[in-house]
């Protein structure tokens, strides 16, 4: 089902006419209010007046996290701070925090945007929705509140942690949708087993999964262990939050992004070229209907491309193929580019292995040493020393067969590895550069 | 025939072995036998103890990953060549030995030893078919 199917299965043409007068406006409006965009605009060479089509979009320079670090708190919002309703800040893990803000129509726009998410991921009025995203300064947990209200859906506010709790409400309210981070998912599944419960005998249909990256083959565990339809979701705070593109149900073949709101583009990392529809790089977002917290060719660090082509669900929204890692978490090991998420394909791929890894760099005179922990689950455990040292040894060869370098695979017991409420880390560089 | 033995994944960190035994000591289960394998980074505990599954599901509660495999316990001669008669025996018959440990307790004049074999179920037969002792789970946890 589509839940705003004027805009959803818009014509291209009438979707490029929409978009060209949001950009327009949006510009302006930036140009206006914002000291930041003027002095980038200026520092470019370039005025508002420029940009004659969304041809012209390229023209104009781009905004980087450090830029909205630079004007922390506020000095990136384009409306006085009496008109803000409500403030959302990321966890500011990497560095300093970045705050945005929304005005009571960004509010709406997003819950909008989360309800067409929430119904193209298999949601509807008559779903019960566990809703574990944290509830906060991040902006899932809300983010999916709103739209599941919007939507007419009946949303649990259950946010994250407190798991075994959730187990029991999810065996006692009997929800149909859950939210979550992916590896949240799992680790409620493992809750859930210690428990006795089962979740496959539980009533949920779909599950809607972001905010952090994930592979196809965990997408296959988490249907197999949860006994539910996973899809993905995308969205940063810096855009709106979760709720900018969403993979539907009946392709699950990339996610459909809302480009009535924010207009994708592809760039080379390095150079800043914009790169056409199938090739890979790093997206960039404008938001072109934003009021508090607009954003210019913001970049993601997001790698990912691009597909035009029409979709069997009838949406006409270009979509993006699932991230398949992050400029900024690439792994330069010994002059190769390694993402965590080419490790967690390669473990996946074997038998028996579990998808809770970490990978922990360090640099031993001039040699980065690349160590992969595997945690050890019942189904890969053996009595044998030689069975369990096979498989480390196989789990080497594999990286190096499939990423061409050499890792040092550390078994190490469940639970390790943090994981559970948040993002899983995924990565420790001990290296100092 | 067969006996059950527990076996428990540990990191090499200090300490571990102590909490091992610590979970089964609060549990009132009673540690029969033990023997552990080690690498430079890893080790494998294996156990036989008076309740297995109580030692099993202590420990994977304490958050352990465990595993459950069958061996068997041979009664040997305790005097010179007892060991090498049975090594031999399984040998000539192309069964391999994964791993053994020595028993505690005496069955009467004979030592016991816990084998791993790599077929248990050909052990068990060329073992009990030339006359030697096999000493049943059930047996050994209470001995």
């Amino acid at each position: 089902m589509i839940y705003d199917i004027e805009y959803e299965t818009m014509p291209r043409e009438a979707l490029e006419a929409i978009q060209f007068r949001r950009l327009k406006a949006t510009i302006d409006r930036c140009y206006a209010s914002v000291p930041f965009y003027r002095k980038n605009f200026e520092a470019a060479g370039i005025t508002p007046g420029a940009i004659q089509s969304l041809q012209d979009l390229p023209k104009l320079p781009f905004t980087t996290k450090q830029d909205l670090r630079d004007n922390y708190p506020f000095g990136m919002f384009a409306v006085p701070m009496e008109n803000v309703v409500r403030i959302h800040a990321s966890s500011g893990t990497t560095g300093q925090p970045t705050v945005v803000g929304y005005t009571a129509r960004d509010v709406d726009t997003w819950a909008g945007l989360m309800a067409r998410s929430l119904m193209a991921g298999g949601a509807t009025r008559g779903d019960i929705i566990h809703n574990a995203y944290g509830y906060g300064l991040f902006t899932g947990g809300l983010g999916a509140h709103y739209g599941a209200e919007k939507l007419g859906a009946s949303v649990i506010p259950v946010s994250g942690g407190n798991t075994k709790r959730q187990v029991v409400i999810m065996k006692d309210f009997g929800p149909t949708i859950l939210t979550a981070t992916p590896s949240y998912a799992l680790h409620l599944a493992e809750v859930a087993d210690e428990m006795g419960v089962s979740f496959r005998d539980l009533k949920f249909k779909y599950g809607i999964f972001g905010a952090e990256p994930w592979s196809e083959s965990m997408r296959e565990e988490i249907e197999e262990k949860l006994g539910l339809v996973a899809v993905d979701i995308y969205g940063l705070s810096e855009v709106i939050g979760p709720g900018v593109a969403m993979e539907c149900h009946e392709a699950k073949k990339g996610l459909h992004i809302f480009e009535d709101h924010f207009i994708p583009e592809i760039i080379n990392p390095e150079t800043g070229e914009v790169l056409p529809y199938g090739e890979t790089g790093e997206l960039v977002f404008t938001s072109i209907t934003k009021e508090a917290f607009p954003v210019i060719r913001y970049r993601t660090r997001d790698i990912t491309s691009l597909n035009p082509e029409p979709c069997i669900c009838g949406r006409t929204m270009a979509r993006m193929n699932k991230v398949s890692g992050r400029s900024d978490d690439m792994l330069i090991i010994r002059g190769v580019n390694v993402f965590p998420s080419q490790i967690e394909s390669v473990l996946m791929e074997m038998k028996n292995v579990e998808p809770h890894y970490q990978l922990v760099v360090d640099r031993e005179g001039q040699l980065d040493i690349l160590t992969v922990m595997v945690e050890v689950s019942e189904s890969m455990f053996s009595d044998e020393v030689k069975t369990l040292q096979g498989m480390e040894k196989e789990i080497t060869k594999n990286i190096k067969d499939y990423l061409g370098v050499s890792a040092k695979v550390k078994l190490v017991e469940p639970k390790v590895i943090a994981r559970s409420q948040g993002k899983a880390v995924r990565v420790i560089d001990n290296r100092k550069i | 025939m067969k006996a059950e033995q527990i076996s428990v994944f540990l990191e090499n960190k200090a300490g571990r072995l102590c909490e091992v035994t610590q979970v089964l000591a609060e549990a009132q289960v009673n540690i029969r036998a033990l023997a552990l394998a080690d690498t430079s980074d890893f080790g494998v505990l294996r156990l036989i103890v008076d309740d297995t599954e109580k030692a099993k599901d202590t420990l994977k509660k304490a958050g352990f990953t465990v595993g459950k495999t069958n061996v068997l316990a041979v009664e040997v001669p305790d005097r010179p060549g007892g060991l090498y008669d049975i090594l031999n025996l399984l040998q000539s018959s192309g069964i391999n030995v994964e791993y053994m440990y020595a028993f505690v307790q005496q069955s009467g004049s004979n030592a016991v030893m816990i084998f791993r074999f790599d077929n248990t179920d050909d052990a068990l037969k060329v073992i009990q078919a030339n006359g030697l002792r096999v000493i049943d789970g059930k047996t050994l946890y209470g001995m």
